[in-house]
């Protein structure tokens, strides 16, 4: 049952072969037989889960069943859920209840899925291991001993353990897609805004966007189908009108151009990556896709852009956490500025307040220009990369990690070489463009991941690459021995 | 760019996060190592770029001025750390 697809599973569901509370059932036994190891959950809410799951068999029944009504979930715990914890993965919030849905969750609810729990996740999604979450680090089901990414690290583990179907992600500067390579996912971030991002916590508004990781391509288009869409209560959201995501997947890849940017192939990618990348390029070349070299000649500028442009934005939005209104409050505090501060420095762990105080000099007086304003241009350049790239080709490929899944701690007491890690992700943040994480091999038994990165709005078109990749290969059907 | 002790502890006290004596070091060091690392975007000439603050370059959507959403007040105040009469309670602050 858990190494069915969302398609296999709804047909399960469409032909009566199971029910949603069995399937609930099912999938909640695995979190309860296997979590402990993992620590890919938060909160699991079995009692909000059967009741999903009641109300979908209901629908499922009179014949009102949407293509995913019953079919368990997890979200990230950056969503808010009405009346439910919804942490960030920090001490923060740990007391905190939602007092309303985000847009994604009443979407999914409204097209009857089933939450199974909220996930692990680096706090306030600052990270790239997991392992900054106050209720500890996630482990890789590959390898207990590695990280499994972040700081969708949560999500990615659960979703690779067969924990549950699918989930939601969050993506700043590459925390869907590396934990989805590191745990050998699919793992697509989508366009700027084409997601809603009401009720997903800010970090960095301009570069936070959520989506979903799955087993397959086919499987996150069709959640991508319930996430995307307009929502007036985003003010940045896309007003872009509805896609199946499903519709393209089976198009032919004669006469795709494939671009690979020689700055993603050189000095700092593991040599064994790029030749399990070689690999993969020369199937999608078996499937009709040409491949041509290009360059993204500032590639080397985005990560540290990044740490002037997302820690600017953190440090605003996380401003919001004063222990006044909802959150954790220092014990007596002596006057409000005591409030503030200790309230802040007990409930925010070590990267968040490294991350708002490097936002916090970067914008402070005498430095802005130096700092921010530079990183906005730099931003630019790196676009500008882009859009010339995309003169020339329809999608970018490389890897999406310079290596495979690390072992939990090796990089923890060096935040710079933590940061490096993404180097490859980031980018595409900046300029806000779509891309997607698939599973192309193994070294030593640690997923590899391959990224593909569209031109605006073409989710579709990368999905439809993904998908044909994964009806040639197998990887994305491998299972964590562990956990089979 | 290397911070001095005192630095860090400005920029905390602006950022309103209280550290202890024991961990400014830490911070001293790791924040300077970002610096220096975020540094390398110097050697850029971008006197000819106009900034980028947004992915799509779009502007900020305009709806019409009228009320969309219901006072909640009390649901809000549900999960704040303290409330009295309706009012979030905090340390006084006017003498």
């Amino acid at each position: 049952m858990h190494n069915k697809t969302l398609t296999e599973l709804a047909q399960a569901l469409q032909q009566r072969q199971c029910s949603s509370v069995e399937l609930t059932h099912y999938f909640l036994n695995r979190i309860e037989r296997y979590n402990a190891q993992l620590n890919s959950f938060i909160t699991v809410t079995t009692e909000v889960a059967l009741a999903q799951a009641h109300a979908a068999d209901q629908r499922l029944q009179s014949g009102q069943a949407d293509r995913l009504t019953g079919i368990p979930m997890a979200h990230k715990d950056i969503f808010c859920t009405q009346g439910i914890k919804t942490s960030c993965g920090s001490k923060i919030l740990d007391n905190f209840i939602a007092p309303y849905n985000a847009t994604v969750v009443e979407k999914c609810q409204a097209t009857g899925l089933v939450m199974l729990g909220k996930t692990n996740m680096d706090e306030f999604a600052m990270g790239s291991s997991n392992e900054t979450s106050y209720y500890g680090p996630v482990k890789n089901p590959w390898d207990l001993q590695a990280v499994p990414g972040g700081s969708s690290g949560g999500s990615a583990a659960a979703v690779a353990a067969r924990l549950t179907p699918i989930a939601t992600g969050t993506d700043t500067g590459g925390s869907i897609r590396q934990p989805a390579a590191l745990c050998g996912l699919t793992g697509l971030k989508p366009t700027y805004s084409l997601v809603s991002r009401y009720g997903m916590i800010a970090f960095a508004s301009s570069l936070d966007q959520g989506g979903p990781i799955g087993l397959t391509a086919q499987d996150v288009a069709l959640l991508l189908n319930v996430l995307a869409g307009f929502d007036t209560r985003d003010s940045t959201s896309l007003a872009h009108p509805p896609e199946d995501y499903q519709s393209h997947l089976n198009d032919s890849l004669a006469g795709i151009k494939i671009g690979l940017p020689r700055e993603y192939f050189g000095e700092g990618l593991s040599s064994d990556i790029g030749q399990v990348l070689e690999t993969a390029i020369k199937e999608l070349e078996q499937a009709g896709a040409t491949c041509h070299d290009i360059h993204l000649p500032n590639t080397a500028l985005a990560v540290p852009a990044y740490y002037i442009i997302a820690p600017a934005e953190c440090s605003s939005n996380l401003s919001r956490f004063d222990g006044v209104r909802f959150g954790y409050r220092c014990q007596d505090p002596s006057d409000i500025i005591d409030l503030y501060k200790r309230s802040r420095g007990e409930g925010f762990g070590a990267e968040v307040k490294r991350r708002i105080m490097i936002g916090t000099y970067a914008l402070s007086a005498g430095y802005y220009d130096a700092y921010y304003l530079q990183a906005q241009k730099i931003r630019r350049l790196i676009s500008q990369d882009f859009a010339n790239a995309f003169k020339e080709v329809d999608v970018i490929l490389g890897p999406t990690s310079p290596t495979t899944a690390f072992n939990l701690g090796e990089k923890t007491d060096d935040p710079v070489k933590m940061y490096l890690s993404d180097i490859y992700t980031i980018p595409v943040n900046l300029a806000g463009l779509p891309a997607l994480s698939i599973p192309v091999g193994f070294i030593k038994q640690r997923p590899v991941g391959m990224q593909l990165i569209g031109n605006y709005l073409r989710e579709a078109q990368l999905l439809n690459i993904a998908h044909q990749y994964q009806q040639r290969t197998a990887w994305h059907k491998q299972i964590p021995p562990q956990f089979t | 760019m290397s911070l001095q002790k005192a630095e860090v502890e400005k920029i905390a006290h602006l950022a309103r996060i209280s550290l202890s004596e024991a961990d400014i070091p830490l911070y001293t060091h790791h924040l300077s190592n970002i610096l220096a690392f975020v540094e390398q975007m110097n050697q850029i000439d971008t006197a000819s770029l106009t900034p980028m603050a947004h992915p799509l370059d779009a502007t900020a959507r305009l709806r019409p001025d009228i009320v969309s959403e219901t006072n909640q007040r009390d649901h809000f105040q549900t999960i704040a750390p303290q409330v009295e009469a309706g009012l979030y309670l905090v340390p006084k602050v006017i003498e």
